[in-house]
């Protein structure tokens, strides 16, 4: 009986990723170079987006013939039992794992390390996406050899197709048979984008070899000197009042705050975070922390103006253009979608103004008229873009509008909220200033959040001194679960914390 | 207008005696339906199977020249009673769908083919869809041979042994007078491997001969005293004659008779795999030379009892290897050795599993375990569990399901989101769903839809669910269902039995899910069929009042406002709502090579895609909850004081406009913008531009200015 054992491929790749590509330039490498090729696949509905396993095995011709006979393939792979494993993306190299189709005697998994979300991943609230450090572990510990770099950005440099570089990354690492020159043959008989298709067969072939770059380390933070005094004033009442753990996050807050108003503004922001400072458990390097970013984030709150100013800058003109990979002798248009409402409006006008409007009879009823539809403007025209500028400039009035009454009412709310439960836990108060997060976004999104959040600090009023840090945090990723609030109405039951029900009682 | 070109295919059709075809497995039947001198093909489409009638309405020259009829016919009930010519005539006939949902929908026509038979070999391919990957039931076609009596092939899955189960296929329909099913798992289908070419063959009478020379004989129609005698006719006559050909033709294969006294019986099918597991286990080589004897039944059915006796004589036991349920080859051979009084013991399910597929890993579990039973391997000792130095989260946890979902841009996603923003308004409605893409909008983020049924019978899964003064029921039906049966099952059923309730009929243009094929409604001008035929004119014959065409359904609040109204009024009677726009799979295949062509001309134009600020984008992902597109994802968000990943539109986006009428429909965030990209700009473009440019610039700059005296 012949020893020789064909070579066994797998290619773990979802719908229209180029997995068929690669399993048929493998077959065709192999047939072409004096071995027989089976390839099959299990397509389905899998073509629509979902994962698929493409099974391919190789078997020398010559060795057929030398023993007169003719070998008999698989159509599936066998755990335990493959040579080569080649993912297109990190969490199908972990699905290959996880199907025991990487083993550290025998297999050698090339994979993507970029990420293509799944669908529980792109639909949650807050951050669901799981942890690649340890798909990576398992891939490591589990493959013979672990070949893995960023493919897809090396794709797109070459201006090719993941296929190409997955299957350079295959002759690169010699598991194969066949030289480089044979590999490059298949592409150029295959005859479709041959040129980008050996660029980024080229580099991949040259990374395979290579080991992985060490990860980056971070550079110390040091201190910047801005030229402007009063930004100086600014930088130097960080480093000579607040703990230096806290001087990069603290820095962060003064630029945005600055960027959002101006320095005056970046200063209350400091004064706030310095009575935050001066609580009995403000020595807490993870509250001052946690409550310097989510302030930063809540004083640098999403107004029309705001995002008038964002969507009119000359970097931000700049960034479409690198995105949509805008050529020389192209022209862009770029078109707002917009849906100001009634709501909106007024919070833009100043507060007095705005709260007549929102109790106002008919003048409401007409504006709300108008705003029914949403608004498509056009910023690269200049009719769109000076109504979005003009509205920027309304930034020098902010201080009036009936928003910023609003936000810094909550905001100092919300400091009191943390200022009580600092007296009780500082890990509680860190907790209750990491509830920001739920508020964000605009409009229905923006009032849910609110919603959501209101329960939470009612919640945590009620809770006093019996509620656990980790409740907070358990309230606040209920709360992030789903839109319609069950599961937050759900861990509130649990934790006998029902203040609105107790309060329509 | 198939997904697929298939060009390159249809050369290989021409291959002559000797040449060498390399493809794919459903093509090599293609082939050998030439070569065996078929008169006519006709079929439905879906995997596995679609591949065969797309190369063959690729290769209507060829079939031309050979006298061919080619049908793409409107259900599988039609592609089996296609068959009907082949009672009367010498002519040899092929069908082709998936199995089992189209021997199910084919089973009325089946059971009256094999009732009267055949005098020309007929063939009914069927695509076994069973197992990973699989959307249907899991069912056997197997029953269906046993009950109508209907033979069944099931080969070894190489080329060679395919292109000759479809030659002997039609030898032995033709034989036994009966109809001979070929049945291919999915893998067989698409597996890619070669076999040596004979000549295409002209049918010797053909169809225009029949025509000309009709034939009748009464004793071959169903009923009675007929019928009565096909009965007897089938277990006297055909079964015996069938049983004398495949014996003598050595259909069924003996391997390594007489090595040893245990031995296993196989289905063609799953020999590689069984011989893949003996190799593994040291019981075989590469090439399958076994020390195990081997029974490759690669006729399913009939089981024939001769062959059973003898493999199993002076054997103490054998290993059924059956894959699916109930195991009727196995009960089979059991009463044909408890008859024989033989004493050998009969494996099966008690050592393989009972359900699902049989897996390289499950086959392997189950011979392990004969081969131990009758000690021809020593148990394996207990694994070593090595403790792991550092522990990791177990892998389960981060590798998430990828169900299939919507395409980017497809037209049907903003259906579904339109209904989840109806749905915010008037409540949940009950749902019933259909087949086709359609179906994906029960899986997230949408999660919309309660039942489905089969095929065009959306609208019939909801007609016991009407209840005057309630809300009504939503049914949704693709174009593609629609025609195959969902007008009269569903439409005409409704309007009959006055039910009041909701039809969305989804009409993107081609059946999609099956690869993009013609139907009726289909918009392109098609060399070979007729085409734009409309659904609403369908709709309105047979007495519907209440319908509404939206000619884009990418107008998202306009659905929303249609099926609002559709949902409240209070006209009776049933209510169809047509959602017209093309499959964009197909729109993008057609339109592409135009826009380069364009592009290269010269020509001013302009692609769309969306982009999304993230300065302004909260990481809430709202829109991907109301969306879903595979272009729509998340990235780290690149703001040092935020956590949450943002949204982000990647390039593969085609400026379907969905993002942005999401977010207006639904009152989302002002991240989204489209961007418009204008290649070969006119010179009143580019005037304009240096116009507004100077304004626009002069502002960024001096403002950009006043910034960077604040940057540090």
């Amino acid at each position: 009986m012949s020893r020789v054992q064909p070579i066994k491929i797998a290619i773990l790749a979802m719908g229209g990723e180029g997995g068929g590509v690669l399993a048929d330039w493998i077959v065709d490498l192999a047939e072409f170079n004096g071995f027989m090729g089976q390839s099959t696949s299990v397509p389905g509905v899998a073509q629509r987006t979902g994962a698929t396993i493409y099974y391919v095995e190789l078997y020398p011709k010559a060795q057929a013939e030398a023993d007169g006979g003719t070998p008999v393939l698989a159509l599936m792979p066998l755990p335990g039992d493959v040579d080569v494993v080649i993912a297109s993306e990190l969490m199908e190299a972990g699905r290959a794992v996880a199907r025991g189709l990487v083993t550290p005697d025998r297999t050698t998994l090339i994979a993507s390390t970029h990420r293509v979300y799944s669908i529980v991943e792109k639909t949650a609230m807050g951050d669901g996406r799981v942890d690649p450090s340890n798909l990576l572990a398992h891939a490591q510990a589990a493959a013979k050899r672990f070949v893995h770099f960023d493919m897809e950005k090396a794709a797109d440099e070459a201006g090719s197709v993941i296929s190409a570089v997955l299957f350079g990354a295959l002759a690169g690492t010699g598991v194969l048979p066949f030289s480089r020159a044979q590999f490059e043959a298949t592409i150029e008989r295959g005859g479709v984008g041959v040129k980008t298709s050996l660029k980024a067969f080229g580099a991949a072939f040259d990374r395979a070899n290579v080991p992985v770059e060490l990860k980056q380390v971070d550079e110390p933070f040091s201190m910047p000197a801005p030229a402007d005094p009063k930004l100086k004033a600014l930088v130097d009442r960080i480093a000579r009042d607040f703990p230096a753990q806290a001087h990069p996050v603290l820095v962060e807050g003064v630029r945005r705050l600055v960027d959002f108003q101006d320095p005056a503004y970046a200063g209350l922001y400091l004064d706030r975070l310095q009575k935050v400072r001066d609580l009995p458990a403000g020595g807490d390097p993870q509250l001052l922390f946690e409550t310097a970013r989510h302030l930063a984030l809540w004083m640098s709150y999403e107004d029309t103006i705001r995002v008038a100013e964002l969507k009119t800058r000359s970097s931000r003109f700049e960034r479409v253009e690198a995105e949509v990979r805008l050529k020389p002798d192209q022209l862009l248009a770029i078109n707002e979608f917009m849906h100001p409402r009634l709501q909106e409006i007024a919070e833009t006008l100043p507060a007095g103004l705005g709260n007549w409007l929102l109790r106002s009879g008919w003048p409401r009823r007409l504006v709300e008229r108008f705003t029914r539809e949403g608004r498509v403007v056009r910023t690269s025209s200049l009719g769109g873009f000076m109504t979005l500028y003009l509205l920027s400039g309304m930034k020098r009035w902010r201080r009036s509008t009936l928003r910023y009454a609003a936000e810094n009412r909550r905001i100092e709310e919300w400091l009191a909220h943390i200022a009580a439960a600092a007296s009780l836990n500082p890990q509680l108060a860190t907790e209750v200033a990491q509830c920001q997060r739920l508020v964000k976004g605009y409009s229905e999104t923006h009032e849910r959040g609110l919603r959501n959040y209101e329960t939470l600090m009612a919640a945590v009023r009620e809770g006093g001194a019996r509620l656990a840090p980790a409740t907070v945090r358990e309230l606040r990723d209920a709360a992030l679960s789903d839109e319609r609030g069950d599961k937050l109405r759900i861990a509130l039951g649990r934790h006998a914390l029902t203040p609105q029900l107790r309060e329509a009682a | 207008m198939a997904e697929r070109s298939f060009v390159e295919e249809v050369k290989k059709l021409r291959l002559g005696a000797g040449e060498t075809f390399r493809g794919e497995g459903i093509l090599a039947v293609t082939k050998a339906l030439l070569e065996s001198g078929v008169a006519y093909v006709a079929g439905y489409q879906g995997a596995p199977i679609s591949h065969l009638m797309d190369v063959l309405a690729d290769a209507q020259d060829i079939l031309a020249e050979h006298g061919i009829r080619f049908e793409n016919s409107a259900s599988e009930a039609t592609a089996a009673a296609t068959l009907a010519a082949s009672v009367n005539y010498p002519l040899r006939g092929a069908v082709t769908f998936k199995a089992t949902v189209g021997t199910n929908v084919a089973s009325d026509a089946l059971a009256n083919l094999a009732s009267g038979g055949v005098t020309g070999g007929a063939l009914i391919v069927v695509g076994e869809d069973y197992g990973e990957g699989s959307s249907i039931m899991q069912e056997r076609s197997h029953a269906f041979a046993m009950k109508s009596q209907i033979w069944m092939l099931d080969p070894r899955p190489n080329l060679p042994s395919i292109v000759a189960a479809v030659k002997q296929g039609f030898e032995l329909s033709e034989a036994s007078n009966t109809p001979v099913m070929l049945q291919l798992r999915i893998r067989a289908c698409h597996v890619h491997g070669e076999f040596t070419a004979s000549d295409n063959k002209r049918p010797a009478f053909t169809i225009g001969d029949a025509l000309d020379n009709p034939q009748r004989d009464v004793s071959r129609i169903v009923l009675p005293p007929a019928s009565f005698q096909h009965e007897q006719e089938k277990v006297r006559d055909r079964w015996p004659a069938a049983v004398r050909y495949i014996e003598s033709h050595g259909l069924n294969e003996f391997f390594a008779e007489g090595t040893d006294d245990i031995g296993i019986v196989v289905q063609g099918g799953c020999y590689n795999t069984l011989v893949r597991v003996l190799e593994r286990l040291g019981f075989a080589d590469i090439y399958g030379n076994s020390r195990v004897p081997l029974y490759v039944m690669n006729v399913a059915y009939p089981v024939i009892d001769s062959e059973v006796r003898r493999f199993c004589e002076g054997k103490r036991a054998v290993l059924m290897v059956e894959e699916g349920q109930p195991n009727f080859v196995e009960q089979n051979v059991a009463s044909i050795l408890r008859q024989s009084g033989a004493a050998t013991a009969l494996h099966g399910k008690d050592m393989l599993p009972v359900a699902g597929e049989y897996t390289a890993a499950e086959t392997l579990k189950g011979v392990r375990a004969f081969l131990e039973r009758y000690g021809r391997l020593q148990p394996e000792p207990a694994p070593v569990k090595v403790p792991k130095v550092i522990p990791l989260k177990p892998l389960a946890e981060d590798v998430q399901a990828r169900p299939p979902g919507f395409c980017t841009g497809c037209p049907e996603r903003p259906i579904f989101s339109a209904m989840k923003l109806v749905e915010r308004e008037l409540g949940p409605h009950h749902v019933s769903a259909d087949i086709g893409c359609h179906l994906f909008s029960i899986l997230p983020p949408f999660n919309l839809g309660n039942t489905t049924m089969g095929y065009g019978l959306g609208t019939a899964g909801a007609a016991a669910l009407n209840a005057p003064d309630h809300k009504r029921a939503i049914s949704v039906m693709g174009d593609g269902g629609f025609w195959h049966n969902g007008l009269t099952s569903g439409i005409a059923n409704a309007v009959f039995n006055r039910n009041d309730n909701l039809t969305i009929v989804v009409d993107n243009n081609y059946t999609s899910a099956t690869g993009g094929q013609d139907i009726l409604s289909s918009q392109a001008s098609n060399p070979t069929r007729s085409t734009r035929h409309e659904i609403e004119q369908a709709v309105r014959g047979v007495g519907v009042k209440w319908v509404r065409t939206m000619r884009r359904t990418y107008d998202v609040k306009g659905m929303r406002d249609a099926l609002r109204e559709a949902l409240t009024t209070r006209d009776k009677g049933p209510k169809v709502l047509i959602a017209q726009s093309e499959c964009m799979l197909n729109k993008q295949r057609r339109e592409k090579p135009l826009v380069r062509k364009a592009v290269a001309e010269g020509k001013r134009v302009v692609r769309e895609r969306f982009g999304i600020d993230p300065d302004t984008c909260t990481g809430d992902h709202s829109c991907i909850r109301l969306n879903g597109c595979p272009s729509l994802s998340i990235k780290p968000n690149p703001d040092p004081l935020r956590t949450d990943p943002i949204a982000t539109v990647i390039d593969s986006c085609v400026g379907c406009g969905l993002c942005g009428e999401v977010a207006h429909a639904a009152v989302l965030c002002p991240s989204f913008y489209k961007a418009q990209i204008v290649t070969n700009p006119t010179g009143w473009d580019k005037f304009r531009r240096k116009v507004s440019g100077a304004v626009i610039g002069y502002l960024q700059r001096r403002d950009a200015r006043a910034r960077r005296q604040y940057a540090f």
